[in-house]
């Protein structure tokens, strides 16, 4: 292969780095308003009175609106394939306000210190209810965030919002309580995760202005234009056709970006007002009034033989969604879905559990997507289990994880909101990751731990993880390819390229399926007057999915160019053959170049364009074993990572270092996590760590080094044998660092993040214990 | 009020108010390559060079610049595009919103200490956060940047 496989440089890299003009706010039309929001400093109250006189009459003042000023249409902002799973439980604005950051009321002024002066001119009257902090006493709590009667789910998602629960689900196969009595060895353990903030580079932003069709034109920081048009529509009752999506380079999203924010906000002023309007969110609000990853308490039981058979696992989750119920569903099924098949050789496996409302910023998508939490908590319990058993970890793995051309039943059981998808591994190299993992962090050294010097100790801890490809019979990507006069292609798709860099990824299928080169293809993404219909970046989709459909349309483009050959030839279309450059037939020959100007000028004339459409039926996973050498000081707790080893089956990458790019991106997004990020709140709700310098991610300083390898897979059903990339590097940090963690010093850390303090306090209980059992 | 500022070699007049930063300054003057990432001089994204040295213009007030000279990623193109290309060559370059001041904060590197090694490279710029390369494919790309003197 000439342009897959291959490591280009990125099509947009030289630019972005040479500062042109390409996001979102460098977009606002000049003269905007600028919108801003009173946000509530309760974590639940009603508002009784809002007085917003004094505002309305400061100078510069163009709006103010409450929820006295909006219709109550219940929607929900997740940005998700419709009917949505998760619940209609927000109105634009609402008389309650549900967490410390819910919006209370919006002004646009002439400029932003106008804007923020209006803000303290708006008089609220609160009535503070009891706000629900602690999610684990969230059912059946008597206070209960959602008793608005018009809220609703969509189909059956176990949305009971009398009891604090957004969605509900449990599945069975076999009978684990039967099973695991039977089991030699039995561990049963509780596992916690927080609310990781996604902290992309770019806040949010959207500006909007009515253009000369007098339509409704926005530029967003989305990862789902498509779905962004489609709520606001709902949710404004303003016609679809009269709004235009349009998404400029997005700097970064991981799922943060994939709900609506901004957008339903500023369509609002903008439709009310006429005038052009922006909003750009503070990193504040990005911290507490956007969203955050679900925060999970997983009880998982696993029972084994003494021979290291896993014959059962029990997986109950209780996640909290936070103020509203975007994702709640689909992240807490992923949690089991794309975790639990990792095992599939047991013969019981239960998981279920309950999502449930609290006063906390909302939690929603977030790279990992629910898998992330539940790898921690499997691949935890596989380390704990192993201890018990006295076996090696990676020899278990080795004798029960999934293995090529074997399947699953949770497969066929568990989709993301509705029933999945039966599915058999073509490809799954774990052996291989394992295997390769093993020697390049030197396992056989280094496990479980060597003292490198006085209190210091070295380990070595893995976890192996899958993610998928996009959601199958779900989601749709599209692709449109218009050959133009000279020779060359535009290449316009509605999948969003978030700084994942898809629009290169995506280019690099349609240029060696057309056999011509990457500056051949000039490639736009994404508006939805102009770029075919694509559900977005989520779910790992984008080069599966709408890579799939890049591939189809480009097949498509080449029969059609040799077809339309073939007749300026005078011959048919099975003589011709074309190398990219050049059709031949026989002793003659004719240059794309000069085909496609005799096309547009001279003979024939007419337009060669092409959609094709890609919709998944299967979603193959992506694989990867990582592994965490780490180094622990014995005498203060501190953890520094030397080595983290990704071993990863993509199936074939379309660009390695981009796949790479991919991969240790994700892993120090894990590794913060693990280590880190730590949300912080105040016991009246309030979000303590929101800003950069109290929520500390990863630096420079705390990278040592990464190796990064892909396993040799080729997925058949994937465009040029690829499958997606996206999310897998991000699951294995937690579990494979507090692995190294009990390897290096005994302590076994069940809730994140690993910190100094929970380590030095475990090895001191070992201290102690050790005291007692000698004093014995 | 006025200040008079130099920017990227050119001489300029530019209003501001009291308490203004030099971000809002810069990009009202049609510098977008100067972007907000945090509101709390943590991430880097907002670097400019002020005489040369690199300063968060987040937090700097845009009086202070009066009289100096103030240098954005547009003014050290032909440094920038070079860096571009060791970036692309490490698939060290994602979603480009931080770029340009990873661009300004690399080339005062090479002005100032060419031969950094790999941590004098990650101190200079651990104040730059980036949330998508995992910053190793970066650290490669900056070191080999400071490697080519062509």
């Amino acid at each position: 292969m000439k342009v897959v496989n291959q490591m280009l440089p990125s099509l947009d890299g030289k630019a972005l780095m040479m500062g042109r003009p390409a996001y979102t706010d460098d977009f606002a039309a000049p003269g905007s308003l600028i919108v801003k929001v009173l946000r509530s400093p309760h974590a639940f109250a009603r508002i009784a009175d809002i007085d917003v006189e004094e505002a309305r009459k400061l100078p510069g003042v163009e709006l103010v609106l409450t929820y006295k000023d909006c219709s109550r249409i219940p929607f929900t902002r997740a940005g998700q394939g419709y009917p949505e799973p998760s619940p209609h439980d927000k109105f634009v604005l609402d008389e309650y306000v549900r967490y410390i950051g819910d919006e209370v009321a919006i002004v646009a002024a002439v400029d932003v210190q106008t804007a923020e002066k209006a803000l303290t001119l708006i008089k609220v009257q609160y009535v503070v209810q009891k706000p629900v902090l602690d999610f684990e006493t969230a059912v059946g709590n008597e206070s209960i965030l959602h008793p608005e009667p018009e809220i609703h789910e969509m189909f059956p998602i176990g949305f009971d919002p009398k009891n604090n629960i957004a969605a509900a689900y449990k599945m069975n196969v076999g009978n684990v309580d039967a099973v695991l009595a039977q089991c030699d060895v039995v561990i049963e353990q509780t596992y916690r995760t927080t609310a990781q903030s996604h902290v992309m580079m770019e806040p949010h932003a959207v500006n909007a202005r009515f253009d000369h069709h007098n339509r409704l034109v926005l530029y967003s920081t989305t990862q789902t234009p498509v779905h962004v048009r489609r709520i606001i529509s709902q949710a404004l009752e303003f016609p679809l056709a009269k709004i235009r999506v349009i998404k400029p380079r997005v700097g970064g999203g991981f799922g943060g970006k994939q709900a609506i924010h901004g957008e339903i906000i500023v369509a609002l002023v903008a439709i009310r007002t006429g005038k052009p309007v922006k909003m750009v969110y503070t990193r504040k609000e990005v911290f507490e009034s956007t969203y955050s990853r679900h925060p999970m308490k997983i009880d998982m039981r696993l029972g084994a033989e003494k021979d290291g058979t896993l014959r059962a696992i029990d997986c109950q989750v209780l996640s909290d969604t936070g103020a509203y119920g975007e994702h709640a569903l689909t992240v807490f099924m992923v949690t089991g879905s794309k975790v639990l098949p990792l095992y599939n050789k047991v013969e019981a496996v239960r998981f279920g559990g309950t999502v449930v409302y609290t006063n906390h910023t909302p939690a929603g998508a977030f790279r990992g997507y629910g898998a992330i939490q539940g790898n921690f908590a499997l691949e935890s319990a596989v380390d704990e289990l192993c201890a018990k058993l006295k076996m090696d970890p990676v020899a278990f793995r080795k004798k029960n994880m999934m293995k090529e051309g074997e399947s699953s039943p949770i497969f066929a059981i568990m989709g993301e909101g509705t029933e999945g998808t039966a599915m058999v591994m073509e490809t799954c190299k774990l052996e291989h990751c394992v295997a390769r993992g093993m020697e390049l962090s030197d396992w056989a050294h280094n496990y479980p731990r060597r003292i490198i010097a006085k209190n210091r100790v070295r380990s070595v801890g893995m976890a192996i993880a899958m993610q998928g490809s996009g959601i199958p019979l779900i989601d749709m990507g599209s692709a449109t390819i218009k050959l133009n006069d000279d020779g060359f292609y535009n290449l316009l798709v509605g999948a969003t390229d978030i700084g994942q860099k898809s629009d290169t990824v995506l280019a690099q299928i349609a240029a060696e399926e057309l056999g011509t080169t990457l500056d051949k293809v000039i490639v736009y993404s994404s508006d939805t007057d102009l770029t075919p219909f694509d559900t977005g970046a989520y779910a790992s989709s984008t080069t599966y999915v709408s890579g799939n459909a890049v591939l189809k349309a480009a097949t498509k483009m080449k029969e059609t160019l040799i077809t339309e050959a073939a007749a300026a030839l005078e011959t048919t279309a099975d003589q011709v053959s074309f190398d990219g450059e050049t059709f031949l037939a026989g002793e003659k020959r004719l240059t794309l170049k000069d085909l496609s100007n005799r096309l547009y000028y001279n003979a024939g004339q007419k337009q060669l364009m092409v959609t094709e459409s890609y919709v998944g039926h299967k979603s193959p996973p992506p694989f990867m074993a990582g592994f965490a050498t780490i180094e622990v000081d014995t005498e203060t707790g501190e953890v520094d990572i030397i080595d983290y080893v990704s071993v990863v089956d993509c199936g074939t990458p379309i660009n390695p270092k981009l796949a790479q790019g991919q991969v240790e991106g994700a892993i120090v997004q894990g590794i913060g996590m693990t280590m880190f990020e730590e949300p912080i709140v105040t016991k009246d709700g309030k979000l303590v760590t929101n800003d950069l310098l109290s929520y500390k991610i990863p630096t420079r300083l705390d990278i040592r080094k990464l190796t990064t390898e892909f396993a040799t897979s080729y997925e058949a059903s994937g465009p040029f044998g690829a499958k997606s990339v996206g999310e897998i590097g991000i699951d294995t940090p937690p579990a494979a660092i507090a692995n190294a963690v009990y390897n290096a010093v005994g302590v076994r850390i069940t809730d994140l993040p690993v910190t100094p303090e929970k380590i030095w306090k475990g090895i001191l209980a070992n201290r102690q214990a050790e005291v007692q059992n000698g004093k014995k | 009020m006025k200040i008079n500022v130099e920017v990227n070699g050119r001489q300029r007049l530019l209003d501001v108010q009291n308490g203004d930063y030099l971000l809002e300054v810069l990009r009202a003057a049609d510098c977008l390559s100067v972007r907000r990432g945090c509101d709390s001089t943590s991430c880097g994204v907002c670097t400019v060079l002020v005489d040369g040295k690199p300063v968060p213009s987040c937090s700097y007030l845009a009086i202070r610049a009066d009289g100096h000279r103030i240098t954005t990623v547009e003014g050290i193109a032909a440094e920038a595009e070079n860096l571009a290309n060791h970036f692309g060559a490490e698939g060290a370059d994602q979603c480009g919103y931080c770029n340009p001041s990873f661009a300004l904060v690399a080339y005062a590197l090479k002005q100032t200490n060419p031969d950094a090694t790999d941590d004098e490279i990650r101190e200079w710029l651990v104040g730059n956060l980036c949330r998508c390369s995992g910053y190793q494919s970066q650290l490669l790309a900056i070191r080999h940047y400071l490697e080519d003197r062509s």
